[in-house]
């Protein structure tokens, strides 16, 4: 019964994929498949390395507090972040008195409800507080930026090739020389939207935070390039994004080192029972 | 059943014969996995993967068990909650990333294991119901990961819920109703959240009463061996313990380097990005797709692309989905022949391996996004996979003229069998047990 039907029913279900081969051939054979503009364009994001990105690296604290800086200066204006506490931030070097004197002095305010009288009202953050909600009036919205750079193929070096990567629509050209409004002239961005080759689809509602040099002052020296602000911030949001990478990283090597030793010795053992057999 | 030279379990200890006296369950343990059970003493690593998916479903409960602790199955906190267990949670973080990338460790073995089955046919009598049920088993961690791989209510959950409950609503007549049903709702909700969850939870231990199931019908008969013949004699076999504890404590070790790897150095690598997106039933993802574990599958799903006379595209997609793993179920029919073992099937050897190649192209096109020239590859692909089982292992079975197979064990081992008789140097060495 079963290698009478068997056959059948395997080649029922050949058919079927044949025919949709062959309707899919001849349509890709006649239709031509048009190019588009996100296709020809989008940039994938520009390779750079960052201290947490090997096995061994860790994160860089002083780079941390720098992308904090950045974060809370410019992009806390519009993005929340809200899987983080203030007092997360000892994690990244800020002592207790640093971390009550940054939520206190924090711009958007707790939200509280007093269920006797119906008010709303505000307060001033306490360390235990997760970052604010921020309410943004403009268009888009801005996402959360907690896990941001889990969230997005290429990382933290998405989020730094984006920062980095505005560019003049007008004139635009990729790598093969092409221009992208002679191309496509119809791909014009939009208005309240800005063109941006390393998003998907070219145009984003966030207009360039980071526009010029020295914009943040950093209290280590470093000088602020646009460059240096967004490999900074990126690599904040790397920390707020997986705030274990470091103990994660130190907790593997110990597990590995165990597990070697006894993997060889259980290969030992195992070549000592089996000695009297082969 | 077991072989008439089988150890037998003698407790020396007080304490045990007292307890093998009123309740002999260390005397089970003993004939299942221990000197009590004569093992051909020629596998290979190949046969190692059996205990390591035995043991992926033990570390999949208990991460899973402490997980439930912490994890809250409802649509409007769900996201948050494992947020939580990543972040405040005492080794959470490790807890999680143990968990799914167990999931992947467990179907990677698992799918070793299945395709170790096909090349020695391990399915064939008198082996057809240790295979059924793995089959079952199989069906089972699917709808088991897959319910799992919504509970974090990210964007690919909430998509890929929908995707696949979806799939129901192609039934004629009551598609859609049973769609309905199954998510009670229309679309995935706090219903279907915590009907998941309380599936997710249950289906491993459904799980775990099916493998006691496959090793006490793999006891009947005993285990097969690269040769593919029967075991004759006692020399043909050694105790399980400590030879086979010994060589699976290393194997065990191994996968545990490589698992660990994953969990602490690369632990989003096969995640997708898309699910730290919290589920937003208003914004489809670009592309859809499910974990990687399901990949061969989805193209297959995806390769019908066409409507089939009277039978819409959709329908057929799921028929041959769920046709593609129900085939594995008549496989111990379809391919009948009298030898087992690939090492001797030169003919069925060579398409065991165009299988192997054909569903990693399926695996690499199901996660692919459904554009040409990945479909059109894919109905290639499903085209083969359909015709290699249904089509093919009948034929090879009928014409196939096998090589000649070693007198036994002891003689593909030794490179001579002295006699088919028990010979007294092995007997009277029962290991050290
Ligand atoms: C004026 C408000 C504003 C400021 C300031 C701002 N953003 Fe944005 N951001 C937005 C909006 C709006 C979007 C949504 C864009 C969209 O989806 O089209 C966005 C989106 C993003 C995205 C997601 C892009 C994607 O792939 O979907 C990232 C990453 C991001 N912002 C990072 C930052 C960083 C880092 C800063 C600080 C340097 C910053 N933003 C400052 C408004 C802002
Ligand atoms: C057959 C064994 C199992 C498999 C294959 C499996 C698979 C999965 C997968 C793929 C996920 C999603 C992981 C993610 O992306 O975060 C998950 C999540 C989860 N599982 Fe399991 N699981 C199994 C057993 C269990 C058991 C026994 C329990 C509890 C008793 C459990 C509890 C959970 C919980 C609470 C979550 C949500 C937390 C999270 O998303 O990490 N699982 N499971």
């Amino acid at each position: 019964m079963v290698r009478l039907f068997g056959p059948l029913v395997g080649l029922f279900f050949a058919v079927a994929l044949f025919w949709s081969f062959g309707n899919g051939a001849y349509v890709a054979m006649t239709e031509e498949v048009p190019e588009t503009a996100e296709e020809m364009f989008h940039k994938h994001p520009e390779e750079v390395a960052f201290s947490f990105d090997s096995a061994m690296g860790t994160f860089d604290k002083r780079q941390l507090q720098r992308g904090f800086q950045v974060y809370k200066e410019v992009c806390a204006n519009c993005h929340s972040l809200k899987h983080v506490t203030f007092r997360d931030l000892a994690a990244i070097g800020y002592n207790e008195a640093e971390v009550k004197a940054i939520a206190k002095q924090w711009p958007s305010k707790a939200q509280t409800f007093d269920p006797k009288t119906g008010d709303r009202g505000e307060r001033t953050n306490l360390p235990s507080d997760p970052f604010p909600a921020v309410y943004y009036a403009g268009q888009g919205v801005p996402p959360d930026l907690s896990l941001i750079t889990k969230a997005r193929h290429g990382g933290p070096q998405y989020v730094r090739s984006l920062l980095a990567g505005y560019a003049e629509q007008e004139g635009y050209k990729n790598e093969q020389g092409i221009e992208l409004l002679k191309k496509f002239p119809d791909a014009k961005t939009p208005d309240g939207l800005y063109f941006n080759p390393y998003f998907a689809n070219l145009n984003l509602a966030m207009p360039a935070p980071l526009v010029s040099d020295g914009q943040v002052t950093y209290s280590d020296g470093t000088s602020a390039s646009v460059k240096q602000m967004s490999t900074d911030v990126s690599a904040f949001l790397a920390w707020t994004a997986e705030p274990k990478l470091d103990k994660r990283k130190q907790t593997g090597w110990a597990v590995l080192g165990f597990l070697l030793f006894a993997t060889v010795l259980a290969y030992f053992a195992k070549r000592n029972v089996w000695s009297n057999v082969h | 059943m077991s072989f008439p030279w089988a150890q037998e379990y003698k407790p020396v200890n007080p304490l045990m014969r007292y307890l093998d006296e009123r309740l002999p369950l260390p005397r089970f343990v003993y004939n299942a996995v221990g000197a009590g059970y004569p093992v051909p003493r020629n596998l290979n690593y190949m046969w190692n993967f059996g205990v390591l998916a035995g043991f992926a479903l033990v570390m999949q409960i208990v991460t899973g068990i402490v997980l439930a602790m912490h994890y809250a199955a409802n649509a409007g906190v769900a996201f948050d909650s494992v947020e939580h267990i990543m972040r405040d949670v005492n080794w959470g973080w490790m807890l999680r990333y143990g968990h799914a990338n167990g999931a992947s460790m467990f179907f990677i073995v698992i799918y070793i294991h299945i395709f170790r089955g096909f090349f020695y046919s391990s399915y064939k009598a008198p082996r057809e119901m240790i295979w059924l049920l793995g089959v079952v088993i199989f069906l089972l961690v699917m709808a088991t990961a897959f319910m799992g791989y919504v509970l974090p209510w990210g964007q690919m959950s909430f998509w890929g819920a929908k995707v696949i409950t979806g799939l129901f609503s192609a039934i004629p007549f009551v598609g859609e109703p049973l769609q309905q049903w199954l998510l009670g709702g229309f679309a995935p909700d706090n219903a279907a959240l915590n009907r998941f969850f309380s599936l997710h939870f249950l289906l491993p231990f459904v799980t775990l009463g099916v493998i006691i199931l496959h090793v006490w019908a793999l006891h009947i008969p005993g285990s097969s061996n690269p040769t593919g013949i029967e075991v004759k004699t006692e020399s043909d076999t050694v105790p399980f313990h400590p030879y086979y504890t010994a060589k699976d404590g290393f194997g065990l070790g191994v996968f545990l380097i490589v698992y660990a790897s994953l969990v602490f150095f690369a632990p989003n690598l096969l995640g997708h990005p898309d699910n730290y997106i919290p589920a937003n039933p208003m914004s489809t993802p670009a592309h859809i797709v499910p974990e990687w574990y399901f990949w061969p599958f989805y193209a297959i799903l995806r390769a019908f692309t066409y409507d089939f006379f009277i039978i819409p595209a959709k329908l057929m997609g799921v028929l041959a989905m769920f046709s593609a793993i129900l085939v594995w179920f008549f496989l111990p029919w379809l391919d009948n022949g009298p030898v087992r073992s690939g090492h001797y099937r030169p003919l069925f050897r060579k398409f065991f391996y165009l299988l192997v190649i054909d569903v990693l192209v399926l695996g690499y096109c199901g996660g692919a996004p459904a554009a040409e020239p990945f479909v059109m590859i894919s109905q290639i692909a499903s085209m083969y996979y359909f015709l290699h089982f249904l089509v093919i292992l009948p034929i090879v079975a009928s014409i196939e003229k096998p090589q000649p197979l070693p007198f036994s064990i002891t003689e593909s081992v030794l490179g001579k069998d002295k006699s088919a008789v028990l010979r007294p140097e092995m007997s009277s060495t029962p290991a050290t047990a």
